[in-house]
């Protein structure tokens, strides 16, 4: 390498990092920092009011799945947390398997129109995604609260005498779910679809394979990146889920999310809602990197 | 070429399912929208057509003051986080590999992995220690966070721009002795701007609608729109919150059709 390009290369460096200061200055300061100070206050010992006592200890990790008997002291397993784990868990899979179910085939008819069509049918999925949360997970509650639209319409029919019990259900929480993450499952389904050749299927057909062994063994195992990065999409927002769960589940149906909540508020238990949040994101870190191993060997192989 | 008419892409079922799948995506929406003009309280029994909700929400002094505090915080935000994203685009994408450049990526878009419970219990945390520290209990913590989790949406389009556009016009200025700046103020940066107002778009509506992190973050009587409505679909349920729903709605849409505009692809 020359003289002047080595300069070059590191001018070159010293502008990245220059320009790139100040957003890493504000994402240091008000997202990625606050991650560690968070972890460290899992290890202290909550205030009486709320927030932290500046005292080492490890009962809020312990708590996460333990609770202590407060009278002889032992320890049993905390079934109210572990059931709202579980809940969470079970929750977040079923709907990102549903959101696949019923995204891949929409994804896979936008993937096949005419240009026009696609672009217009693109952006009619964008919207959605775009819209406050909030505002579509109110639109849901709407529809199926005991004295919403759907049980208005089908008591008028006369099919039910007393107004279907929906909401404030898990059902309802699942409902919600895969109605606000389904875009996030076809944008990018979409894509991978897109990218696809359709003369695989002609070539499938031509050597006498049946519909359902071309979707099985050519379009599936091509459009993969694209179902792991729409899982990934959908199951990581949906297992931190705070909205929905509140608005659909209500009080008693907590999420993750929810729980959380809880230990700063009335549960005035600081250290272990930092340390339920740690946890969060340690499931999200380990569903990420699956995803990372996951992608790069597709490409490699490729 | 043929890939249209030809009849393995059309497997049984699937188009049913899209069309549901459309239909069960914008009929929770549209029914928000139709039970706005809503003449009576209900939000399922119909009983004419009515405007009333909307002045309703408008001469509610809470509503007002929340969509104001909004909008401030938004529009502040959106405008730091677009600036700070210009900078790093401009930093990191057109030249060669840098050391460290996969550690910018990974910090600008770590608030599109992290939970955003996740984040906002952080930053309840951290800013609560800067309350006790300083006692200032103003807005600029809600517009730091916000600016901080709008930079990776305003950064993607901004990067996808410089990336797309022709490097000649800007050697041509430098070949006509304009300096570094020169040629940035009036050749690269009037190229950049439809991807600077997309990103600012996209910033604006992300901040807007955020709930989860500003719940958290807020000090007393520091609510916005969302958190406002949250607290009131808890409480009781009127036509008055679709009707501040229909018109965030609205303006969501006028943005992204904005935004496609720009961003769309000339052929």
């Amino acid at each position: 390498m020359s003289a002047r390009e080595d300069g070059q290369a590191r001018r070159d460096a010293r502008n990245t990092w220059l320009l790139s200061a100040p957003a890493l200055f504000i994402l240091t300061f008000a997202a990625a920092g606050p991650l560690l100070i968070m972890l460290v206050y899992s290890f202290l010992t909550p205030g009486d009011y709320g927030n932290v006592v500046w005292k080492f200890s490890t009962d809020a990790w312990v708590g996460t799945v333990l609770s202590k008997d407060i009278f002889d002291g032992t320890y049993s397993l905390a079934d109210a947390h572990l059931t709202i784990f579980w809940r969470s868990v079970k929750l977040s899979l079923i709907t990102t398997f549903f959101t696949f179910i019923v995204g891949f085939p929409t994804a896979w008819i936008i993937a096949t129109r005419s240009p026009r069509m696609r672009t217009a049918l693109l952006f009619l999925i964008t919207i959605p995604f775009w819209t406050n949360l909030l505002i579509r997970t109110f639109a849901i509650n709407q529809i199926i609260r005991n004295e919403g639209l759907l049980n208005t319409f089908l008591l008028y029919l006369g099919v039910i005498d007393e107004p279907l019990l929906i909401i404030y259900s898990d059902f309802a929480v699942f409902l919600g779910m895969t109605y606000v993450y389904l875009p996030l499952m076809v944008l990018p389904l979409f894509a991978a679809i897109d990218r696809f050749d359709m003369r695989l299927i002609e070539a499938a057909y031509d050597l006498y394979a049946s519909r359902w062994q071309v979707l099985r063994r050519v379009i599936l195992p091509i459009v993969r990146p694209g179902i792991v990065a729409g899982s990934i999409l959908v199951f990581i927002p949906a297992l931190g889920a705070y909205v929905t769960p509140r608005i659909l589940g209500g009080g008693r149906n907590m999420m993750i999310g929810n729980f959380i909540e809880l230990q700063f508020g009335q549960g005035r238990n600081w250290p272990l809602g930092a340390a339920l949040s740690v946890l969060l994101l340690v499931i999200v870190a380990v569903a990420l990197v699956f995803y990372v191993r996951i992608t790069s060997r597709e490409s490699s192989n490729g | 070429m043929a890939r249209r008419d030809f009849s393995a892409s059309r497997i049984p079922g699937f188009a049913t399912v899209a069309v549901l799948v459309f239909a069960a995506l914008y009929l929770p929406i549209m029914m928000l929208v139709i039970y706005s003009f809503n003449s009576g309280d209900s939000i399922a029994i119909w009983e004419g057509f009515s405007f009333k909700w909307y002045p309703v929400a408008w001469n509610n002094e809470q509503v007002r003051e929340v969509t104001f505090r909004s909008l401030t915080i938004a529009t502040v935000a959106s405008v730091i986080a677009t600036t700070v994203a210009t900078m790093a685009a401009l930093g990191t994408t057109r030249r060669r590999g840098t050391k460290g450049q996969t550690f910018i990526y990974v910090m600008i878009n770590q608030p599109l992995m992290v939970p955003e419970i996740v984040t906002a219990v952080a930053l309840l945390i951290f800013f609560a220690s800067i309350k006790v520290a300083t006692g200032y209990q103003g807005l600029g913590y809600l517009i730091t966070a916000h600016a901080a989790f709008c930079i990776p949406f305003a950064y993607l389009p901004i990067r996808a721009r410089l990336e797309g556009m022709d490097r000649t016009l800007e050697i041509a200025a430098a070949d006509l002795y304009a300096t570094p700046w020169q040629a940035f103020r009036h050749v690269t940066l009037p190229l950049l701007m439809p991807g600077i107002a997309a990103g600012l778009m996209l910033a604006f509506v992300t901040s807007l609608d955020d709930v989860v992190i500003t719940l958290f973050v807020k000090s007393a009587g520091q609510d916005t729109l969302p958190t406002y409505m949250l607290a009131q679909i808890r409480r009781s349920v009127s036509a008055e919150v679709n009707a501040i729903s229909t018109l965030l709605l609205l303006l969501t849409v006028i943005l992204l059709t904005a935004f496609f505009l720009l961003t769309r692809k000339r052929d």
